[in-house]
């Protein structure tokens, strides 16, 4: 049984409709990443699986359950974290208490805790007392990834984490998944940097204009039709 | 010593509109609602606690023991059920729905009680007075301030010590996020509401055995609380004592001057604090 799965998931923002019957799965212990071009419902898929969007119940299950109708809180309580896209750290709050909000609806022991986060980004312990704001935007992203990680996630959403950021603070977040992964969590990654996501996913779905247009292990898709499905085939 | 004298009543008199501030900063802080029922929420605290030392024979103190947890429940349901229909993008509708709400709990507090004054009795403690390096204070305008600057204390390490304070000051910054991080903005409302509301009984308390009170006095003290707030800076609970202090200090000066000049003192001296730092003494937010 697939631990997460979207079946014919649609979307609306009032009258817009972003998603147009999105099928994805994801099996436990599995990376997948999703790409696309701006506006092709990355983000939108994100937010509906993490609650923040309400869906028909149906539409996503979880561990065979349907959650498409749960609001974010219980769908934490169930063992999904989200990074959201633009990191949106508190910034009245400093580093640890950030970190600390992930773990907010916690029960119980589990993999990750303060400690473990530190020694994953051993940079954010020396910044713990500093407010989130002054820190630079990697920090600020393995921030945003840890206070995730906080609430003992058993998939973990990252929504566009290497945006904005240089290659090389990219590569040093990346660095972090193989950790994450053996932590126990599974990952959906949301990328448009294409070769970072090829390199760290065992599948990927691309999505264009609300639809799944390709989907494959990484080693199986040619850059032909990688192209064509984010940007529309030439033809 | 006269002059020290009028400082030390003022600075006591602040803690007493520190105390009716405190939950007005509580709750802006926090979901930025501007609760303008807040003086006649504190007014009808006062009145829970006139009825149950009347009807239960309990002493002052106890009676707001008695009367935190009930004013609680309520400032609860109230945030629960009609503030949080009213929290969004516009702030019109906070706006008129707790002004329709100090129109509602000042009628019915006149109905009820009729629109007599009436003074919660505090017994042989209402006289009794010490002495602080030669300047006579009573005992209860002490024990005010002394609850005004313990509920200020708790208030910030609520705020700053606690998952709950965390949860408020992540909320107020971007309630969505929080959202994801499993918080419930609505519940935690309610919550910060019914904290304000255990410090609206704590002022009611010290309203009702300092002075004469009726149902139609809220509004002048939600006006001092605003000054407070204001004077003190947004977001801050220390500035808050402040703010109140310094109106204290300012209308028990004009009293000392002539008794005509009390309450415009106070105003005016918020008036200037304003003119010099337009943002509060000690501004934490930045809206």
């Amino acid at each position: 049984m697939a631990l997460l799965e979207t079946i014919g998931l649609t979307a609306f923002y009032s009258d817009f409709q972003a998603l147009y019957g999105v099928d994805i799965a994801l099996d436990a212990g599995e990376t997948i990443a999703i790409i696309g071009a701006n506006g092709a419902g990355k983000t939108t898929l994100m937010r509906s699986i993490a609650g923040a969007l309400a869906n028909e119940a149906g539409m996503i299950r979880f561990e065979g359950e349907p959650i498409g109708n749960l609001p974010a809180p219980r769908i934490v309580e169930r063992g999904i974290a989200m990074v959201p896209e633009g990191r949106k750290l508190f910034p009245s709050l400093t580093v640890e208490e950030n970190l600390l909000m992930g773990a907010y609806r916690r029960k119980g022991k589990g993999e990750w805790t303060l400690d473990t986060v530190y020694e994953l980004f051993p940079v954010l312990r020396e910044r713990r007392r500093q407010a989130s704001t002054s820190l630079s935007g990697g920090q600020q992203q393995m921030v945003a990834i840890g206070r995730a990680l906080m609430s003992n996630p058993r998939l973990l959403l990252c929504d566009e984490i290497s945006l904005g950021l240089a290659p090389v603070v990219i590569r040093d977040i990346y660095a972090a998944f193989p950790k994450i992964r053996q932590g126990g969590a599974s990952v959906v990654v949301v990328e448009q940097d294409i070769g970072q996501a090829l390199k760290v996913a065992s599948r990927v779905y691309c999505l264009m204009e609300g639809r799944v247009t390709l989907t494959g292990a990484p080693q199986e898709l040619s850059r032909d039709a990688i192209r064509d499905a984010y940007f529309g085939a030439a033809a | 010593m006269i002059w020290l004298d009028t400082i030390v009543q003022g600075v006591l008199l602040g803690g007493l509109y520190a105390l009716f501030a405190a939950g007005l900063s509580l709750v802006f802080g926090i979901m930025r609602l501007v609760n303008l029922a807040h003086g006649d929420l504190i007014v009808l605290a006062a009145f829970l606690i006139l009825v149950l030392v009347t009807a239960l024979g309990l002493n002052p103190f106890l009676a707001a023991l008695v009367a935190l947890p009930i004013m609680f429940v309520a400032g609860w349901l109230l945030q629960f059920f009609v503030f949080n229909r009213t929290l969004g993008d516009d702030i019109l509708p906070p706006l008129l729905v707790t002004f329709g709400l100090s129109i509602v709990i000042q009628n019915g507090l006149l109905e009820t009680f009729s629109a007599d004054s009436r003074r919660i009795g505090t017994g042989a403690l209402a006289n009794q007075s010490v002495s602080l390096g030669g300047v006579h204070v009573g005992l209860m305008p002490l024990l005010t301030f002394l609850s005004a600057i313990a509920v200020i204390v708790a208030l910030n390490q609520l705020f700053y010590r606690t998952a709950l304070g965390r949860a408020f000051r992540a909320t107020s910054d971007d309630a969505v996020t929080a959202g994801l991080m499993g918080v419930e903005p609505k519940r935690l409302f309610a919550t910060a509401t019914g904290i304000a509301m255990i410090v609206v009984t704590i002022a009611a308390l010290y309203l009702g055995t300092r002075a004469n009170f009726d149902p139609s006095i809220g509004p002048a003290r939600l006006i001092y609380a605003f000054e407070a707030v204001i004077i003190g800076g947004l977001g801050s609970f220390w500035g808050t004592l402040f703010g109140g202090m310094i109106i204290g200090v300012a209308q028990t000066f004009g009293a000392a001057f002539n008794p005509a000049w009390q309450i415009l003192a106070g105003h005016i001296a918020f008036l200037l604090v304003l003119l010099v730092r337009p943002r509060g003494l000690f501004p934490r937010a930045v809206d």
